[in-house]
């Protein structure tokens, strides 16, 4: 394979990743900035995105039947926790959001585990999203991860249709700037936030069915990527769509890139067996630097949202 | 006069436990039960549970009780747990464990009471080597002694320009240490990858510009089933054979499906191993679960085994630590690998099979089948550090 | 009046803690003092976290970070035959407090949600380190043969001595924590908390009172992470692991923030309740996650408010 091949390939990857980041960021980013509400269970709508349509995949024997369903589920699940447990604490300070929804990973995961057990499911991917396609000579890149930048690319566009030219979109981002205001226009703003969240919450769903034949379907699986999701927004920006997209990418890249090229970086610059050790830990590490990096610079993120 | 009666009612509170019937056996079983790694926890239990219907819930004669504790897979659990285990439930021996760093917390913990101590998963190096106890003993083997047979099985197959892929953790460098023990042909690369990762797309992609002849990878659970999934959707199946250590299992199977075809394993005990021990155990394990065992369980049956082998020696007299040593020392029980002996340092004197992948009975997911014997009757690389005395 | 129910409370609490070891050494029961020991140490840390969370209005999500650097200072030491705690546990408290500090410097330039995160990241960052360091033993943490010897003064291997030691170490804790808070400087801390802007038009800088606080806060638990290392004779990475901030957190919240009793009753409620629920059901997650949610949002006194003359002021 040439190098450039090679890493345009890595890029890809990247990417890839990025997209992934991006459709778990958007709908954590998108409840923080509406409701300044910090959602660390995010990471169990990833979960439970992932075994609604693996559940319902089976039931129906329809792929995309079982993604409408799974993606129905999550919603329905993410608006019922809103209404039950998460709306009195909007008002309420980020430690009380940050320990109700810790509370909340603890339950889902065991909770999934007591009705799937706690074995790795397989997720099987329909036939027609086998295979690869070869986007230039030599590189054999796998369909289904070209199919998951494809729709995370098109989920992003359409959220910034949404959220710029649609009035959904406009009540939403007129109730993340003055909230009394909208209500007292007449606006059911409970009723938004629940919807808003739901959504939210299905977005994060999307991501856990795409992630689930490539990685494994697992209690505490949205735990997995959640950390990395932080590191995202808070780069890009809390409440920034687009801070979301442009750290979700960054992160991707960069992730992706230093676990390829740092260690045989480093081994041109300091001793091969000592590049072995520092690689692998500095590659692990590199998000967080990244993020301390853009936070001394720009304490706010790269795109800090208005009014906040 | 408060403070009395507040002593009191916390005395009262915590004095739960009902005095022992001394006719009993205690046996403290810790494993990881809640979260996901609980599945291997379910795993052990599950074969507990079958050895004590074997033996008619009667360990070495005595009426048994197993008190299952959850480490959480954390070494400070862990202790907490076995210590619970000892000084409330007043356990008699402690058994299970399947991370090396809660063994290596727990393992002094138990033995300076006295009590015996019979590990069923980790393989921790220290505890066959400088650390060996006489009172600690494993009914499985030492972590890098399945990479060891993997990796004389690829050199006696002359594979050379092997790429080699493991978390960047201990055990990884561990497995990889035993892997490269055996196997002295070239290494086309040693990459390390961050524990707990999910995507391996960027390393596969690594590996595929550079072409090795076969690859070696040590990837436990969940890491495992993502990165061989990952594995065949590139489609590298077909072109770069697999062999691993600790990836493909009974556990992973249902997971990753065909995935796993082809696959190279080594490993002590495989469900189709032909001795008769452990034939009884695969199909009552089946009969009674519905579904294969592995070897974590497989272990750990065996640890019930051979403490009952040994409290019957010692005619049902569990607080004779030497008399009990010295009966667990001769492994006199139908062990599930068949008759073996215990090295100096109490870890087994065991074969090493390879394993492979292949299809399953018609509609069912692929299974593990021995091909070959690589060891026989292997001692561990450490054995010579432990200084006791028989 | 009140103060004489706050005179009550804390009598029976050091009493009842005091008395503990003779009890269940009657009741041959001695894992409690390894229960309640454990309880102490995590009241350290939470004490310590209380302090700027509570006081200071810092919600730092990667004060775990310090219970390992303390662990690892006393483990390393031990590694190398330093088996004096005359050395190690200033060491661990230092370390702990320069690693604070470094962390604090950037940190604290951020607010609200960008402090969580950020503290949570440099967390990781330890953690990772944790992981890849080979000769501590990496992910499988190291054993500590030896515990802390001070001279022959005391024994840490005697699990009664070292419940007392570990029990004047927290009731200094937190009296110290309680003294600070209501220093002048203390007093500066809450102002911030309550309004920067204008604790900033009267003439202070929040920035280096924070800073102060948080490095403070930092030693301490690096304190709680030189006992945990003795208590478990075992250190890990896990110490650092990002479900431990939480815990530590849960344990302020839960016990009261900004009180004084808070961190050691939410310890002792967290911990004990943990042992119960898992020696129960090994689905205790499904239990305790939605009792986490709920007292979020109906105990938002948490137990130092309901418990007569636990509250302060």
């Amino acid at each position: 394979m040439p190098p450039l091949t090679l890493v345009f390939e890595q890029l890809l990857n990247g990417v890839q990743f990025g997209v992934m980041l991006f459709l778990m960021a958007a709908g954590l980013t998108l409840v923080f900035g509406i409701m300044n509400f910090v959602n660390l269970a995010h990471g169990s709508f990833y979960m439970i995105g992932a075994y609604l349509t693996l559940a319902a995949v089976q039931w129906s024997g329809n792929y995309i039947a079982g993604v409408v369903l799974g993606l129905a589920g999550t919603l329905l699940v993410g608006m019922l926790v809103e209404v039950v447990a998460l709306r009195t604490l909007y008002a309420r300070d980020h430690l009380d959001h940050v320990l109700a929804t810790f509370g909340l990973i603890l339950f889902f995961n065991e909770l999934v585990a007591i009705i799937w057990g706690r074995t790795l499911l397989d997720f099987p991917r329909p036939e027609w999203l086998r295979g690869h396609v070869e986007i230039f000579a030599g590189s054999r890149y796998p369909f289904y991860r070209a199919v998951v930048i494809l729709v995370g690319l098109a989920v992003g566009a359409g959220l910034w249709y949404v959220v710029t030219r649609t009035r959904l979109g406009m009540l939403i981002r007129a109730g993340a700037s003055n909230r009394t205001m909208i209500a007292a226009l007449g606006v059911n703003v409970r009723l938004l936030y629940t919807v808003v969240f739901g959504f939210g919450c299905a977005l994060a769903g999307l991501a856990g069915l795409m992630a689930g034949p490539i990685y494994a379907v697992l209690p505490g699986m949205g735990e997995m990527i959640l950390i990395q999701v932080f590191v995202v927004i808070v780069i890009g920006g809390l409440g920034s769509i687009r801070g979301a997209f442009v750290g979700a990418l960054l992160v991707g890249i960069v992730d992706t890139l230093g676990r390829a090229f740092l260690r045989p970086l480093l081994a041109t610059m300091i001793s091969p067996t000592a590049a072995d050790s520092a690689g692998p830990a500095l590659a692990s590490m590199l998000i967080y630097l990244l993020m301390a990096l853009v936070l001394a610079v720009r304490p706010e993120g790269l795109f800090p949202s208005r009014g906040r | 006069m408060r403070t009395k009666l507040f002593a009191v009612a916390v005395a009262a509170l915590f004095a739960a436990s009902p005095a022992l019937a001394q006719q009993k056996l205690k046996i403290g079983f810790i494993t990881t039960l809640s979260g996901p790694l609980g599945v291997i926890g379910k795993h052990m239990k599950d074969s507990v549970e079958l050895a004590l219907d074997h033996l008619n819930r009667k360990v070495g004669g005595l009426e048994t009780e197993v008190v299952y504790g959850d480490d959480q897979a954390k070494p400070d659990v862990g202790l907490q747990v076995a210590k619970e285990m000892m000084q409330k439930d007043n356990v008699d021996i402690v058994a299970g464990i399947i991370w090396s760093n809660v063994m290596l917390a727990v393992v002094p913990a138990v033995t300076e009471t006295g009590r015996i101590m019979v590990g069923t998963n980790a393989g921790a190096s220290p505890l066959a080597g400088a650390q060996c106890n006489e009172r600690y003993f494993s009914t499985s083997w030492n972590n890098d002694q399945s990479p060891e047979a993997l990796g004389k099985y690829m050199q006696d197959q002359g594979i050379n320009d092997v790429y080699v892929l493991a978390p960047n953790y201990q055990a990884g460098k561990d497995m990889v240490a035993g892997f490269k023990r055996y196997y002295k042909g070239r290494i086309v690369d040693e990459v390390y990858t961050r524990f707990g990762q999910t995507d391996y797309q960027a390393e596969i992609t690594q590996l595929r510009s550079k072409s090795p002849k076969a690859v070696f990878v040590f990837y436990p659970g969940g890491m495992g089933i993502q990165f061989l999934k990952q594995y065949s959707e590139a489609g590298l199946r077909g072109t770069y054979p697999l062999y691993s250590v600790f990836t493909v299992d009974e556990i992973s199977i249902p997971a990753i499906k065909h995935a796993a075809l082809g696959q190279y394993e080594a490993r002590f005990w495989s469900p189709d191993l032909k001795v008769p021990a452990s034939q009884k155990y695969v199909a009552d394990f089946q009969k009674k679960y519905g579904h294969l065992p592995v070897f974590y369980g497989a272990q750990s049956y065996d640890g019930i085994l051979l403490i009952d082998s040994a409290v019957r020696a010692v005619k049902g007299k569990v607080k004779d630590t030497k008399g009990m040593i010295a009966a667990m020392r001769k492994a006199n029980y139908d062990s599930i690998r068949g008759k073996f002996t215990f090295n100096v340092n109490h870890h087994p004197i065991q074969n090493f099979y390879l394993l492979k992948a292949v299809a399953g009975p018609a509609g069912k997911d692929p299974v593990l089948e021995i091909q070959q014997t690589v060891f026989k009757n292997h001692k561990d690389a450490y054995y010579k550090d432990c200084k006791m005395k028989w | 009046m009140r103060a004489h129910a706050q005179l009550i409370f804390w009598a029976v609490l050091v009493a009842a803690l005091a008395l503990l070891p003779p009890v269940v050494g009657v009741l041959h029961e001695p894992f409690y003092v390894e229960l309640v020991r454990r309880v102490m140490i995590f009241a350290i840390a939470a004490a310590s976290l209380n302090l700027i969370l509570g006081y200071g209005g810092l919600v730092s999500f990667g004060h775990a970070a310090y219970l390992g650097i303390g662990g690892y200072a006393v483990g390393i030491l031990s590694f190398y035959g330093m088996n004096s705690g005359w050395l190690q546990w200033p060491v661990a408290i230092g370390a702990s407090a320069l690693v604070a500090l470094a962390i604090g410097a950037v940190s604290i330039r951020a607010s609200g949600m960008y402090f969580i995160m950020i503290t949570l990241a440099f967390t990781q960052m330890l953690y990772y380190l944790g992981i890849s360091i080979e000769e501590f033993g990496g992910d499988d943490g190291m054993r500590i043969k030896t515990r802390s010897q001070f001279s022959g003064l005391i024994d840490l291997a005697d699990p009664v001595a070292s419940y007392y030691l570990v029990l004047v170490l927290m009731f200094g804790t937190i009296y110290l924590v309680h003294r600070i808070a209501r220093s002048r400087f203390g007093m500066v801390l809450r102002a911030a908390k309550s309004n920067e802007a204008r604790s900033r038009a009267i003439g202070f800088s929040p920035y280096s009172y924070r800073l102060c606080a948080f490095t403070i806060a930092g030693a301490l638990c690096g304190l709680a992470g030189a006992l945990l290392a003795n208590h478990t004779a075992y250190i890990t990475p896990d110490f650092m692991h990002w479900t431990r901030s939480g815990e530590i957190m849960f344990m302020v919240i839960l016990g009261g923030v900004a009180s004084s009793a808070g961190p050691l009753l939410g310890a002792l409620v967290l911990l004990v309740f943990e042992t119960l629920l898992a020696g129960w059901t090994e689905h205790w997650q499904v239990i305790l996650g939605p009792l986490l949610v709920l007292s979020v949002i109906f105990f938002r006194t948490g137990l130092a408010g309901i418990i007569p003359g636990a509250g302060d002021e």
